[in-house]
């Protein structure tokens, strides 16, 4: 009987079997890819507010400390993002009239929030929380970039977990001095190592197997 | 091609497509739950907030013991031992809360003011040397003039904290070399010559801390 095949559809099998599963490894290297990509984290996309609120002025150009707003960043999981009264307590006086600042006017008149947009999301399995942060030496700039210098807020870190870990495996590189937590424009120090190490020390971070532990931010 | 690879090339086209476009941010059921996280936005209630209002006269848990804290307009008690734990945390609230209308020192020219409010007066004149410490307090639970109240952004034992350091403030300006204590007052003479800083400069805004 005779070859239903010439030889050489060996090499195309083969070819083809070989090709088929480079693709799938380039399938599954792009999907990890673009998962870690800006275009799915929304890293350094800035969001468009229903009145577009800027830090750099507030912050930046009026020196208004974050805890003027974000009251509750000290004391609780949720920094808070302020009621419109607090906008009221400068502009019942300050641009009272100018037509820019009328939703905030219209929110405080018919008592209805402003829907802010949120920009920085987590996974609803994700516990995480503000207060321990900021009261054992994680300053502000630390995760959220220089707001100070953002006229519309952006996600300056991936919140990937993988950038959750880094720091978690190593708080020493970021930690800071009590008076500094506040501080947008905070850089470490050339020793930062020395420095973030005698600072664990101070503040009682539990260990990095505890800190790395699942049930630390997953519950 | 033969149907493998076919089937190969189909399968990881499929896979490309489903995880790569089709669902945002490629997660799962378990990142979006039917739950409320707070201040997020609920379709339950009219107001379209699931942060619900406090009922009227609804008082906290814990909040009974503030009671002491709250005294009246005309009591010149303090209701919290002054110490410098006090004072420093004093400090650290006025500069969030204060300072960007009252300026670091208590002159009534922080940044905001200087953006065109009406200025606050200033705590070194003496109708408010004299005033009784519960005025302060009123003025900051409830608000005065153009001031609305803090009292949602400052708890009472802050707001005690607060009075305690604008009393410092006051002090500070009033105060004679010979009432600091020996070694104070050495230092003070040390730095006299140098040190002698112009007053009234940026320093006293409420905009560098």
């Amino acid at each position: 009987m005779a070859q239903i095949f010439h030889r050489s559809t060996n090499f195309i099998a083969r070819f083809s079997v070989y090709s088929a599963l480079f693709l799938v490894g380039v399938a599954l290297i792009a999907v990890l890819a673009v998962a870690r990509s800006p275009y799915m984290t929304r890293q350094n996309i800035s969001r468009e507010q229903p009145l577009q609120f800027s830090h750099k002025h507030h912050v930046g150009d009026d020196g208004i400390d974050c805890r003027y707003c974000h009251t509750g960043v000290e004391t609780s999981a949720v920094a808070g993002i302020p009621p419109t009264k607090t906008c009221m307590n400068c502009h019942a006086v300050l641009f009272n009239n100018a037509a820019y600042l009328e939703p905030i006017r219209e929110s405080y008149r018919s008592d209805k929030s402003i829907q802010w947009v949120k920009v920085h999301r987590l996974a609803d399995f994700v516990y995480f929380n503000h207060s321990i942060h900021v009261n054992k030496g994680v300053g502000c700039s630390s995760c959220h970039g220089q707001v100070n210098q953002m006229p519309l807020v952006f996600q300056a870190n991936t919140l990937l977990m993988q950038w959750c870990l880094d720091c978690h495996r190593n708080p020493e590189q970021v930690l800071r001095p009590k008076d500094q937590i506040f501080n947008m424009d905070w850089r470490a120090p050339d020793n930062q190592e020395e420095v973030g190490a005698k600072l664990r020390e101070e503040y009682q971070l539990r260990t990095t197997a505890e800190l790395t532990s699942c049930s630390t931010c997953h519950r | 091609m033969n149907d493998t690879s076919r089937l190969l090339v189909a399968a990881s086209v499929a896979l490309c497509l489903s995880f790569g476009s089709g669902c945002e941010y490629l997660r799962q059921d378990m990142a979006n739950q039917p739950k409320n996280r707070p201040l997020s936005p609920s379709e339950f209630f009219v107001d379209g907030r699931s942060e619900r209002p406090l009922v009227e006269n609804a008082v906290a848990r814990g909040a009974l013991a503030d009671d002491e804290l709250f005294l009246p307009k005309d009591s010149n008690n303090f209701p919290l031992p002054v110490d410098l734990k006090l004072l420093e945390r004093g400090e650290e609230r006025y500069k969030i809360f204060c300072s960007p209308c009252h300026g670091l020192q208590g002159d009534g020219n922080g940044m905001v003011a200087v953006r065109g409010m009406k200025r606050p007066p200033s705590y070194h004149q003496d109708r408010l040397r004299q005033a009784a410490n519960g005025y302060f307090y009123d003025n900051i639970t409830n608000g005065f003039g153009q001031m609305l109240g803090y009292s949602a952004q400052i708890p009472p034992r802050d707001r005690w904290a607060i009075v305690a350091y604008i009393r410092a403030l006051q002090l500070s300006r009033n105060a004679k070399a010979a009432d600091l204590p020996a070694e104070l007052r050495e230092k003070l003479n040390q730095g006299a010559t140098p040190a002698a800083k112009p007053s009234g400069t940026n320093d006293s805004r409420g905009g560098s801390f």
